[in-house]
């Protein structure tokens, strides 16, 4: 396994796109999740359609309409341009790229895990004088967990994988841009690349097992203290 | 506690609309499955919202919805115990039990937790998680939690429903003496005649939504007699039970009763329902029953076409159901004197 500089960059920087992206968009997840759980509004139904709507498109749909709305001419684009704030063809662009597309799927998660709750836990509490947000915090939060920890490791292993949206977002620029499976489609493309595209494979497939394995040990962890 | 409630509430189907004032430490809300008891005590802890009507506790007003006034849940102090525990799953004994607590005003923290510790007897489970405990455990913990909270109002959800006979006599000590001990005034909702005889003083009948009739236990457990498939079902607290030829002898005035089943050295409480004694005008020269007691007639009462008859023995009462003609031909009246002959098996130790 031959791995070059550009390529320990484009892991460097897949791993922090996919941390960065799990992490904004933790707490906004599980505030969508407790809103569609716990709520009662209109429109709640257009809220679910528009959440879930990433999971459905195409990636490379999501990311067109990311790079309508953040570029230059773009509504987003031009009020970011006026605080100096350029994010198309950055690797910041590549972190929208993949919240956009993960969040369904974390606040999915999320959601599972708070349908869970006994809704007489959150009476209790009210009734033993806990305002809501109180409650938000002692008991909806806590018991929120697993399900916290589960949508963050699908998240942040989506990130990981998100090829289509950053493309056009972010473009697939070597050292800037390029996280793992960009790397791999230019290898891909080229007839010499064929051992270097496997070496980016093998690390992939062991970064996903690593999650996957921290998100078994994390949630026996959460499972027993939950029972102490 | 005074209590005065005039509410509308609309679910699908079902409405509940209840006016109504009422008063005392110990209230029960008695009712059927689906008779809106639950509903009222959502309503009243601030868990769902009327759609139209008044609540005020003591002073205090809950809700108006002429005032737009809706006091949140929390700002009520009016503390729960459900059919289920409801222990926080994430959370030790020792957090669960001081939830409320922490949450109360300093000013307002009236009862403190090694109190209701000792009388709930949980000193052992303090340092436990919730996941070890027994249901009956689980559910005095539950109990302390709420009484910690000092709540001005507590209202009991069928606490006892979701537990084993054996179990819900030995919890319903635990929540009288919360109550009298600490002086909090509790609202216990059930479907069960001989809990509201146990647990409160007056009764709430609910039936279909609206308020059926407010009564005491005793008058509610006289009116079902003969609709009640055990008919009138005597409470008797006893002790100091003595043995002898494998039966229980428990004084009772001058003499004794002799019980199948008993306890030795402690208090226990007995049901003896009221068609398991026969009456006899004069005393019978010989008889299998082991219990023949010298009564007098107290008061006579009427209950769907059956007699209910109010016996005085050994300074207690019992009370005793018979047909209209039996009471006819024999000529019962008040103050006259009767025999009650009661078998040794026809005591039921609940606990």
């Amino acid at each position: 396994m031959h791995l070059t500089p550009e390529d320990f960059s484009a892991i460097a920087l897949s791993i922090k796109i996919a941390i960065t992206a799990t992490v904004i968009s933790l707490p906004v997840g599980f505030a969508t999740a407790w809103l569609m759980v716990f709520s009662h509004f209109r429109g709640k139904v257009l809220l679910e359609v528009l959440i879930n709507l990433p999971l459905t498109l195409p990636p490379v749909v999501i990311g067109y309409f990311l790079l309508l709305m953040l570029g230059r001419n773009g509504w987003i684009g031009v009020f970011l341009k006026s605080f100096g704030i350029e994010l198309v063809f950055t690797w910041k662009a590549a972190v929208v790229a993949s919240a956009a597309v993960g969040f369904p799927l974390l606040v999915r998660s999320i959601r599972l895990g708070m349908e869970s709750i006994d809704h007489q836990l959150l009476q209790a509490s009210r009734s033993l004088g806990a305002p809501w947000y109180d409650t938000l915090a002692t008991v909806i939060l806590p018991l929120s967990l697993r399900g916290m920890l589960a949508g963050s490791s699908l998240m942040f292993a989506r990130s990981l994988g998100e090829f289509g949206a950053t493309i056009i977002v972010a473009g697939n620029i070597p050292g800037l841009t390029q996280t793992i499976p960009l790397a791999i489609y230019d290898y891909a493309s080229s007839p010499t690349g064929t051992a270097m595209a496997l070496s980016l494979c093998i690390v992939s497939v062991a970064l996903s097992v690593s999650v996957l394995f921290l998100h078994e040990v994390i949630g026996k962890q959460l499972e027993h203290g939950g029972k102490a | 506690m005074k209590l005065c409630i005039d509410i509308e509430k609309r679910q699908g189907d079902f409405s509940l609309a209840l006016n109504t004032e009422f008063s005392g430490e110990r209230v029960g809300l008695f009712g059927a499955s689906g008779s809106g008891k639950s509903t009222l005590v959502h309503l009243i802890a601030g868990l769902i919202k009327p759609d139209a009507g008044e609540i005020y506790l003591d002073d205090t007003c809950l809700f108006s919805s002429r005032n737009r006034i809706d006091l949140s849940p929390e700002k009520r102090r009016i503390a729960l115990v459900f059919q289920q525990a409801t222990l926080f799953p994430h959370l030790g004994v020792k957090s669960n039990l001081l939830y409320g607590y922490k949450r109360c005003r300093p000013a307002e923290r009236r009862i403190k937790p090694e109190a209701i510790i000792e009388v709930l007897n949980l000193g052992h489970l303090v340092g436990r998680g919730v996941g070890k405990l027994s249901g009956g455990e689980k559910q005095r913990v539950a109990l302390g939690r709420a009484v910690l909270a000092n709540p001005r109002l507590l209202v009991m959800d069928e606490p006892l429903s979701a537990l084993d006979d054996s179990l819900r006599y030995q919890i319903i000590p635990y929540l009288r003496s919360v109550s009298a001990e600490f002086g909090i005034p509790c609202l216990f909702i059930s479907h069960s005649l001989i809990e509201m005889q146990l647990m409160t003083e007056r009764v709430l009948v609910v039936r279909d939504g609206r308020l059926a009739s407010i009564s005491t236990p005793d008058e509610l457990a006289r009116t079902g007699m003969a609709t009640n498939p055990r008919g009138y079902l005597n409470l008797l607290r006893l002790d100091g039970a003595t043995q002898k030829d494998g039966l229980f002898l428990y004084p009772w005035g001058e003499s004794d009763l002799i019980i199948s089943e008993g306890r030795i050295g402690e208090e226990s409480l007995f049901e003896l329902s009221s068609r398991d004694i026969i009456l006899f005008k004069s005393h019978p020269e010989a008889i299998s029953a082991r219990n023949l007691l010298e009564c007098r007639v107290a008061e006579l009462f009427d209950s769907d076409g059956r007699k209910g008859i109010v016996l005085e023995s050994g300074g207690k009462t019992l009370v005793a159901e018979i047909v209209r003609p039996a009471a006819e031909e024999l000529g019962i009246a008040t103050g006259a004197t009767v025999f009650a002959a009661i078998k040794a098996s026809a005591f039921r130790r609940l606990g």
